[in-house]
């Protein structure tokens, strides 16, 4: 079995290796992705030329997955929810009755425990509102500067497991609970399709925010689009904020919810 | 892109991988992998993609090495069977 393995895995590596010759030269503007195949335009020169004018973003990465590619984006958040919300099903019903914890358990009294409690929780008192302000700068800068919801949700829900790190998941559950986790990452996802289907009611396609600039205040149409991303990629911080949360919360504490690591 | 800058970070992407399928703690075969991630992350950023970059250190390096080590403190060192 090992030896077949090892045969397998060398087969693929070769097979593999030798497709790379194939490639395209890295950044070569004569390869047919970014040139394109005859007289035709790529879809990548599209983007290149045709992005600021069509919505006002500089980041040509957020404008695809938010606008063009948009349809893909509100079904990896959705993929992501579900994620989270297998973990929780499966660890919670696995872990037993929830204890809920109002303080903690063993008071270390020695002069040591308390020397290392002051200075981790000095220090990430001093982090944690830091990590929040630049996890909301990353969402909301996303149009300008590389991130968005995916990343700014990452962060902000970091700060949470930091929190629960260093004193102990009741404290951090005591902010951000479990009826509100999972209200929020719901929340998240119905913002995103919100959208999607506020554009429908509209008589337009699904997320084609050309036309919301009807309903929203001193917007013309390539405004609708920027605007409107911005709305969707905060439905997607809402929904990993609150997943990533979820998710350290229930492993931590093999669905207990009681003390965490 | 700058050649000898992506072969000094590739060779270090293979060492690392190696080293954590190596290793028999899983407390360090989860941090090598965190190096691992942030080798990719650089290799990314290198090459202009900061969007992957920035998305490969929250998730990849931060948050699902914490994932990690959360379950692995649910382990024990001898198997029960």
């Amino acid at each position: 079995m090992k030896w077949f393995g090892l045969i397998a895995t060398a087969f693929t590596g070769i097979l593999l290796l030798s497709a790379v010759g194939d490639f395209a030269r890295f950044g070569d503007p004569h390869s047919p992705a970014n040139a394109g195949v005859g007289d035709r335009p790529s879809v990548s020169q599209y983007y290149i030329t045709d992005t600021y004018a069509d919505t006002k973003v500089p980041n040509i990465v957020t404008a695809v997955l938010a606008d063009y590619r948009g349809y893909d984006t509100m079904f990896e958040t959705v993929v992501i929810f579900a994620a989270g919300i297998s973990i929780f099903a499966i660890l919670r019903s696995l872990g037993g009755p929830v204890v809920p914890v109002s303080h903690p358990q063993a008071i270390d009294t020695s002069v040591d425990g308390d020397h290392q409690r002051i200075i981790i929780g000095t220090t990430c008192r001093l982090m944690i509102p830091v990590i929040q302000l630049f996890a909301l700068y990353v969402v909301a800068h996303g149009h300008h500067s590389p991130g968005g919801g995916f990343q700014g949700g990452v962060i902000l829900g970091a700060s949470f497991i930091l929190l629960a790190l260093a004193k102990d998941l009741g404290t951090a559950l005591g902010r951000f609970s479990e009826k509100r986790y999972l209200t929020l990452g719901c929340v998240g996802i119905m913002i995103y399709a919100g959208f999607g289907l506020l554009c429908q009611a509209l008589e337009r396609n699904l997320l084609d925010y050309e036309i919301l600039h009807r309903i929203m205040p001193a917007t013309d149409a390539v405004m609708a689009r920027s605007h409107s991303m911005l709305g969707v990629e905060v439905g997607v911080a809402f929904t990993v904020t609150a997943i990533m949360f979820a998710i350290y919360s229930n492993l931590s504490s093999n669905g207990r919810l009681d003390h965490g690591l | 892109m700058i050649v000898p800058f992506d072969i000094i970070i590739l060779i270090f992407l293979v060492i690392t991988a190696v080293i954590s399928l190596r290793v028999r703690d899983l407390l360090s075969a989860t941090m090598i992998l965190g190096v691992y991630s942030f080798l990719i992350c650089l290799l990314w950023a290198e090459m202009g993609a900061v969007d992957v970059a920035f998305t490969e250190a929250a998730v990849g390096a931060g948050v699902s090495t914490v994932f990690m080590i959360a379950t692995i403190y649910h382990t024990r060192r001898r198997s029960s069977d």
